[in-house]
């Protein structure tokens, strides 16, 4: 049993940006960077499938610079036996990376391939379903449970409102993990430090052809109007919070 | 700009989204094709027969359900068959299991979680949010003749008005489909409360920080006459359950105030509750998405606002 898990670091904005000179991104000064939320439902989940069949492996696997290795770090650390990362460099499409990992899948062969839902800064929710549609494999997006059958998988796709689609799917194929799927083991330090000592293979990408769109410019939104910010200390906006509500449920 | 609509349906009703990409569609088009793919379609058409609509084309397919295969197959054949210039995809659980895959295939355009669009001389400009939605981009096509855009739920009204659309068919071939549908679950109602007809929600998000803190608002929640709701992180962690989530993915609410504590303003969490009568947000970060929809905002210490609030009721 080898699951391959599409891992990404995401960036985190705090609460002050500036953007870089052609204003086509954010600057890095202004971002702090942490694993996907939804790869570590993933990476849990691939080491679950494989604990129970009792032997194999799950390898993790990033499209990026050096510094998406402390994502795949972390997921190490929770028990992947490798990683692979694909060197890139800049802002790549969701398509981009599909190509990307692409190649990863088709010199691993795995029994499965994981991919979150979506990456916290982007929002894409397309990378995982761009690489099931590149390498022509079945594929489920936002995948809530996991049984795995023989050749098959009867899983459980989140719809909209709360509903569940039971699908069943053929095998190899490409899923995409909801939060919520499982509960993310934590790792223990001396897993962390045991995880140093794991293999990270680098490859460089291959053509990885026009990306699906460009950003031209990133701005801050303009902010909601008529929103009126109450001042003053917590006393205060307490106060106002509770004449508001008074007012607008009479 | 020619413009093919993908309707969406679910169980014999076409979902809300497939009359909000045709009013998307209106912003581009000077020809708007929706096609309904569906083992009956003609028992759809009528819904998506609004104004603005030039088109229906009825593809009829085996499956009473979506399939992703089948969809994607399908759509393939549409675009060769019509050479639409832009294709428009709801950015729903649906849409995300064939649209990336279509566009990848076909190397056209794509972007996703798109909530504004225009022409621009002869191009396409979309805007999508990044980081948190916190920061928003215009996107642009360079190289694409072709672009497939996943539209962002509620971003448009939908369409109305009385169509006059001319009705077409084109035949396709699908094959193996290899995620088949078998069944609907609706989520158990676990649920103690309706969050849905509550007139005041108090509802926090992953800024409570811990479990052991949300009995505070329980407790909150009770002395205020409000009913506690939460985002989905908190029910993904079991913390709460899913009776009280609200957004996408949990319920949508419309109560008199909503009362936001905690919680960040992701976009399948507005997709809940952005049409509350009033949104009230206390928010540590000055930047949150959230502030963009409340009409009252403090950037403040929940915990702190809590205390006070405690004192006060
Ligand atoms: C298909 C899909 C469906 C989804 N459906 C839903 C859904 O139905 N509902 C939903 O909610 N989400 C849903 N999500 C998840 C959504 O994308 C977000 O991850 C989620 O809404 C974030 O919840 P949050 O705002 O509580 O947490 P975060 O985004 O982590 O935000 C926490 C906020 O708390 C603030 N904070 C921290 N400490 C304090 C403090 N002491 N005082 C004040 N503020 C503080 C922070 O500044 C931050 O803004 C869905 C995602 C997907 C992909
Ligand atoms: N650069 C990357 N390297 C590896 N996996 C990625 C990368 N970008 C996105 N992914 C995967 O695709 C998922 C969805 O991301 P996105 O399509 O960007 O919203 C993530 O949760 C990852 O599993």
């Amino acid at each position: 049993m080898k699951v391959l898990v599409c891992v990404k670091q995401v960036a985190v904005l705090g609460d002050e940006v500036e953007f870089t000179d052609d204003e086509r991104d954010v600057d890095p000064d202004y971002l702090d960077f942490a694993l996907n939320e939804w790869d570590s439902y993933a990476t849990e989940e691939a080491l679950r499938l494989v604990e129970a069949a009792g032997s194999g492996e799950v390898v993790v696997v990033s499209v990026g610079d050096e510094d998406m290795e402390d994502g795949m770090r972390r997921c190490l650390a929770m028990g992947a036996d490798r990683g692979i990362r694909v060197e890139a460099e800049g802002r790549l499409d969701p398509i981009q990376v599909a190509r990307a990992l692409a190649e990863v899948v088709q010199s691993e062969s795995p029994d499965l391939v994981f991919a979150g839902v979506q990456s916290s800064d982007s929002v894409q929710a397309a990378t995982g379903n761009a690489l099931a549609g590149l390498l022509d494999l079945p594929s489920v997006a936002v995948v809530t449970k996991i049984d795995l059958g023989d050749g098959k998988a009867t899983v459980n796709r989140e719809l909209e409102g709360g509903l569940v689609d039971v699908v069943e799917v053929d095998t190899p194929a490409v899923i995409t993990i909801q939060t919520g799927i499982n509960e993310p083991r934590y790792a223990t330090l001396r897993a962390i430090k045991q995880a140093e000592e794991k293999e990270i293979d680098m490859r460089q990408a291959g053509d990885l052809g026009e990306p699906g769109s460009r950003v031209r410019k990133m701005f801050v939104p303009p902010k909601g109007e008529g929103a009126e910010m109450l001042d003053g200390g917590a006393a205060e906006v307490a106060q106002r919070i509770k004449e508001i509500v008074q007012e607008k449920t009479a | 700009m020619s413009v093919l609509v993908v309707a969406e349906h679910l169980r014999g009703q076409v979902r809300p989204i497939t009359l909000e990409l045709i009013s998307a569609a209106k912003e581009l088009g000077e020809e708007t094709a929706v096609a309904v793919i569906a083992k009956d379609p003609a028992a759809l058409a009528d819904q998506v027969d609004v104004e603005g609509v030039n088109e229906i084309v009825s593809v009829q397919v085996e499956q009473d359900e979506f399939e992703n295969d089948v969809y994607r197959q399908a759509v393939e054949q549409l675009i060769a068959a019509r050479s639409p210039d832009v294709v428009l995809v709801g950015f729903t659980v649906n849409g995300m299991g064939y649209a990336p895959a279509l566009a990848a295939r076909l190397g056209i355009g794509f972007a996703s979680d798109v909530f504004a669009l225009r022409r621009e001389g002869g191009g396409l400009v979309a805007e999508r949010s990044f980081y948190g939605s916190k920061v928003n981009a215009e996107v642009e096509f360079p190289g694409h003749e072709r672009t497939l855009l996943m539209i962002r739920p509620t971003s448009w009204p939908p369409a109305e008005g009385d169509g006059a659309a001319v009705e077409a068919e084109l035949e396709v071939s699908v094959t193996g489909s290899r995620a088949r549908h078998s069944d609907f679950q609706e989520i158990a109602a676990s649920g103690d409360v309706d969050i849905t007809t509550a007139d005041f929600l108090l509802s926090v998000g992953r800024g409570v920080g811990e479990k052991e803190n949300l009995e505070q608002f329980e407790g909150l929640a009770d002395k205020m006459g409000a009913t506690l709701s939460v985002s989905r992180p908190l029910v993904d962690q079991g913390w709460m359950p899913n009776s009280r989530q609200v957004g996408q993915s949990g319920k949508t609410v419309k109560p008199k105030v909503y009362l936001a504590l905690g919680i960040s303003g992701a976009v399948q969490h507005l997709a809940g509750m952005k049409t509350s009568g009033t949104i009230i947000a206390v928010n540590t970060d000055p930047e949150a998405a959230i502030f963009n929809v409340a009409h009252y905002g403090a950037v403040a210490d929940l915990f702190e606002v809590a205390e006070e609030l405690e004192k006060l009721y």
